[in-house]
């Protein structure tokens, strides 16, 4: 049997550079007001959002990203050049093929990077993160660009109370690359089929386009409404709640770090209430940093995770060095928790 | 050994005091959640979740809507904990 060369990889992968994009234009709560019977002290209160940002046409999925990992490569310090794999999740790229992320690799100057989709939801980042891991230390890429990036308004349904405050725009990148030292904990992750009707597309697109009308909702005119995103809110927000607290501690229990040891926690931007119930249940001490970005960004789905990381790194309540906590849940059910140190 | 109603309330104010901060003396059988003990929709969710956890019972989601007041937890609980 002939023997097979094995690729060599680096010891251990980090977090080298973050970097974030957030569109031009900035939604008060008012502006959801117009289509839906509610109000701002509501949506504060029930979910802690006071404004979120949505895309503009130019700022396409490709557009936002390659702005956000422009800035995550200086911060890296490294050249575009060098970035072996380009890894993007999303769920609101409306087109099937190719994958966006070959684009992006193009446009940002890679030597022909390997570059691919993924799709976990809410939970895209911390999928993308491990397989950079993966890769970086066994060896077919020395860096990896991960970018979460979402224009969930393009997957909104306005009149739909449920969900018409909650989604934002954004996008936001890391790049990963080699280290001395561990730097990115085991990943406690996994998928929860059995509850996929709790988030999901209203319409699929083959029924869409059929205009199977069935039991889906229409529109004044009565034609299928454009896909949306709908969920089960009180579902997701008990499985959120107590499922997702035992599998952060799980995270935390993998990588040897006891809550006083962390820095930061930056779990998935989905609700404001449920980051809250998350500290207290973990029982978080006093001295670490919670991302509530969730505030002003709204829920960007897979670019939350990044987008709040490089908030707290620019406003300086987290700093390079800190060892922070990062959870990522959503639709699929999906899951995906690890410790990592701030680049 | 399932719990008496007495002690139903209890946990239940303790649960209450916990998640909402209402003093524990305030959660009554007459009370509701919502309107006299500032439990809104999704901390309704957290007392019912602690509530599982601690009488051993299941509350489905579909169940939680029709619990208004102290009272209607405190019947469910004796009615149906394990
Ligand atoms: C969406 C969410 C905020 C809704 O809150 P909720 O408490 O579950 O809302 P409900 O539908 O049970 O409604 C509770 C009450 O608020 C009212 N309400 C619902 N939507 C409202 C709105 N947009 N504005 C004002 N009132 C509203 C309801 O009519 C109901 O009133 P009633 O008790 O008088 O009948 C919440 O379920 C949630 O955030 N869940 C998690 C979702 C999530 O994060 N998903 C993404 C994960 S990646």
């Amino acid at each position: 049997m002939a023997k097979i060369k094995p690729s060599k990889g680096a010891p251990y992968a980090r977090i080298l550079g973050v970097g974030g994009y957030r569109p031009t234009r900035v939604v008060p709560n008012e502006v959801i007001l117009e289509t839906i019977d509610s109000s701002d002290e509501w949506i504060r209160s029930r979910s802690g959002i006071e404004t979120r940002h949505w895309a503009s046409p130019e700022e396409t999925v490709a557009a936002m990203s390659v702005e956000a990992s422009g800035k995550a490569i200086a911060d890296a310090g490294i050249d575009a050049e060098q970035i072996g794999a380009v890894v993007v999740s999303t769920v609101s790229h409306f087109s099937q093929t190719p994958a966006v992320a070959t684009e992006i690799a193009d446009r940002l100057g890679t030597d022909k990077a390997a570059a691919f989709d993924i799709s976990a939801g809410c939970a895209g980042f911390g999928y993308g993160l491990t397989l950079a891991k993966g890769m970086i230390v066994e060896g077919s890429a020395e860096y990896v660009l991960v970018i979460g990036v979402e224009r969930l308004s393009d997957l909104t349904d306005l009149e739909d109370r449920a969900t018409a405050f909650l989604f934002g725009d954004g996008a936001g990148a890391v790049v990963v690359g080699p280290s001395k030292e561990p730097a990115i904990g085991p990943t406690v992750w996994g998928s929860e089929g059995d509850k996929a009707e709790t988030i999901k597309q209203t319409v699929p697109w083959d029924r869409f386009r059929r205009g199977d009308v069935g039991d889906l909702p229409l529109d004044s005119e009565g034609n299928v409404k454009f896909p949306a995103i709908t969920q089960e809110g009180q579902a997701v927000f008990r499985w959120a709640v107590f499922e997702m607290a035992k599998v952060a501690q799980q995270a935390l229990d993998a990588a040897g770090i006891s809550p006083d040891d962390l820095d930061v926690f930056i779990p998935h931007q989905a609700n404001v209430r449920i980051i809250d119930s998350m500290v207290k249940t973990l029982k978080l001490p006093e001295h670490v940093t919670v991302a509530r970005d969730i505030r002003t960004t709204g829920n960007t789905s897979a670019a939350s995770i990044p987008l709040a990381m490089e908030r707290l790194l620019a406003t300086g309540e987290a700093k390079s060095g800190d060892t922070a906590l990062v959870i990522g849940f959503g639709a699929g059910l999906v899951y995906a928790a690890t410790v990592v140190t701030l680049p | 050994m399932a719990a008496t109603q007495e002690e139903i309330v209890a946990g239940l104010a303790e649960i209450v005091n916990e998640i909402a901060g209402i003093p524990t003396e305030d959660v009554q059988l007459d009370k509701s959640f919502t309107d006299d003990l500032d439990v809104d929709s999704l901390s309704m969710v957290e007392v019912v979740v602690a509530a599982e956890e601690r009488f051993d019972v299941k509350i489905p989601d579909e169940d939680v809507k029709n619990l208004k007041t102290v009272g209607d937890a405190t019947e469910y609980i004796l009615k149906h904990q394990g």
